[in-house]
C-alpha cells in the first residue's frame, strides 16, 4: 500500500526560479525529494548546473534554462522551453540597503525588474500561453520586510515585496476560475547569499537574532519547506495567503 | 581623497549638529543626533561619493571621524 502523503510532489511539474543558491536551490531540492520533476531556472549558470547535481535522483527528467528574468527577452526564452505546469515558485530576488537620500532610479529599477516585473511578467505569460495545469500553485518568494515589518534603509527592497504580495493576491482572485492557487511566502531573514549582500557586521547579526524568539535565522530549507507545502494538495484550500515564516520576530 | 571634503560630506548628513562641531578628531558616535539611520546614511553617503560600501562595523570600530576616513580610505 501506496503511504499516505498529501505533502508528496509526485507526478507533478514544477518551476523554480532564482535556483542557483539561497531557497531557490533548497526549494528544488525539497521539491525533488518529495518526488516533482523539475525545471530550474536562474541568470547564474554555474550555480544552476550545481543545483542540479544536487536534487534527489529519481526516474524524473529534471531540466535547466539560463535567463535572466530582468530581461523580457529571456523571460519569453524560458516560457518557450516549458510544458504545463503544476507549480511554479518565484524565488529569484535581490537585495538593497539605502537610505532615502540615496535612492536613484537606477537602483529602484535594478530592483524592480528583478524582485517585481520579472515574476508579473512571467506570471503574465505563464497564463497566456496556457502553461498552467489544472490545480497549479503559484508560490511567490516575497517577504515580512515591506509587507509586516519596516526598518530603515530597506525602503526599496521592501516596496518591491510589498508590490509583490499585493499582486499575489489579484492574481489569486482572477486564476481561481482555472483552480489556479497563488500564495505567498514572507520570511524574515534566511540564511543566504542575499543577507551578505547588507553591510551588516557579525556582531550585528548576533544581536538582530536576538530578536527571533527563537533566537536564530530561518534556514533555506525550513522555508521550502513551507513551499512544498503551498506546492502540494494539502494546501488545496488556501489561495490569496501569505505564509509568514519568521521564527517569531513580528511578535518581538 | 581630502580629510576636509570627507568632513564637510559627514557633517551634511547631520541636521541639529552645528557644522563647526566636526572636525579630524570629533567621536561621531557620541554626538546627541547620532542614531542608526544616521550610520546608514554614512554608508550611503561613503558608497555614493567615494564608491566604497562599508560596513556596520568599520562604523562601530571608527572612534572618530578620522579613524572613519582612513577606512575609507584604506577600502579604496
Amino acid at each position: 500500500m501506496a503511504v499516505y502523503n498529501p505533502f508528496s510532489l509526485q507526478g507533478k511539474t514544477i518551476l523554480i526560479t532564482g535556483a542557483s543558491s539561497g531557497i531557490g536551490r533548497a526549494t528544488a531540492i525539497e521539491c525533488s525529494r518529495m518526488g516533482a520533476s523539475l525545471v530550474v531556472s536562474d541568470i547564474n549558470a554555474e550555480g544552476l548546473q550545481e543545483t542540479i547535481s544536487l536534487l534527489q535522483e529519481s526516474e524524473n527528467i529534471h531540466r535547466m534554462i539560463i535567463a535572466n528574468l530582468a530581461n523580457e527577452e529571456d523571460i519569453e526564452l524560458l516560457i518557450n522551453g516549458l510544458d504545463k505546469l503544476d507549480g511554479c515558485v518565484f524565488s529569484a530576488g535581490v537585495g538593497s540597503t539605502k537610505v532615502l537620500p540615496f535612492y536613484s532610479k537606477t537602483e529602484l529599477q535594478r530592483v524592480f525588474d528583478i524582485n517585481y516585473f520579472g515574476p508579473v511578467l512571467l506570471t503574465n505569460l505563464l497564463v497566456k500561453k496556457k502553461l498552467l495545469a489544472k490545480s497549479c500553485s503559484l508560490v511567490y518568494i516575497s517577504s515580512i520586510g515591506g509587507v509586516h515589518f519596516f526598518s530603515p534603509g530597506n525602503g526599496i527592497y521592501g516596496a518591491s515585496k510589498s508590490a509583490l504580495d499585493s499582486f499575489v493576491r489579484f492574481a489569486a482572485i482572477e486564476l481561481a476560475p482555472k483552480h489556479v492557487r497563488v500564495n505567498s511566502v514572507c520570511p524574515s531573514r534566511v540564511e543566504t547569499p542575499l543577507i551578505k549582500s547588507v553591510p551588516i557586521s557579525e556582531k550585528e547579526v548576533q544581536i538582530d537574532k536576538a530578536k527571533y524568539l527563537l533566537k536564530r535565522y530561518a534556514t533555506p530549507q525550513e522555508i521550502a519547506l513551507g513551499c512544498v507545502y503551498l506546492l502540494s494538495d494539502a494546501s488545496s484550500f488556501m489561495t490569496g495567503q501569505s505564509l509568514i515564516l519568521d521564527g517569531g520576530r513580528l511578535l518581538t | 581623497m581630502e580629510i576636509n571634503n570627507f568632513i564637510e560630506k559627514f557633517a551634511e548628513i547631520f541636521e541639529d549638529t552645528d557644522t563647526s562641531v566636526f572636525s579630524a578628531q570629533t567621536e561621531y558616535r557620541n554626538l546627541d543626533e547620532y542614531s542608526s539611520i544616521i550610520g546608514l546614511s554614512i554608508i550611503g553617503m561613503v558608497d555614493e561619493e567615494y564608491n566604497v560600501m562599508l560596513k556596520g562595523e568599520d562604523l562601530r570600530n571608527a572612534t572618530t571621524i578620522g579613524d572613519l576616513f582612513n577606512i575609507v580610505k584604506s577600502k579604496m
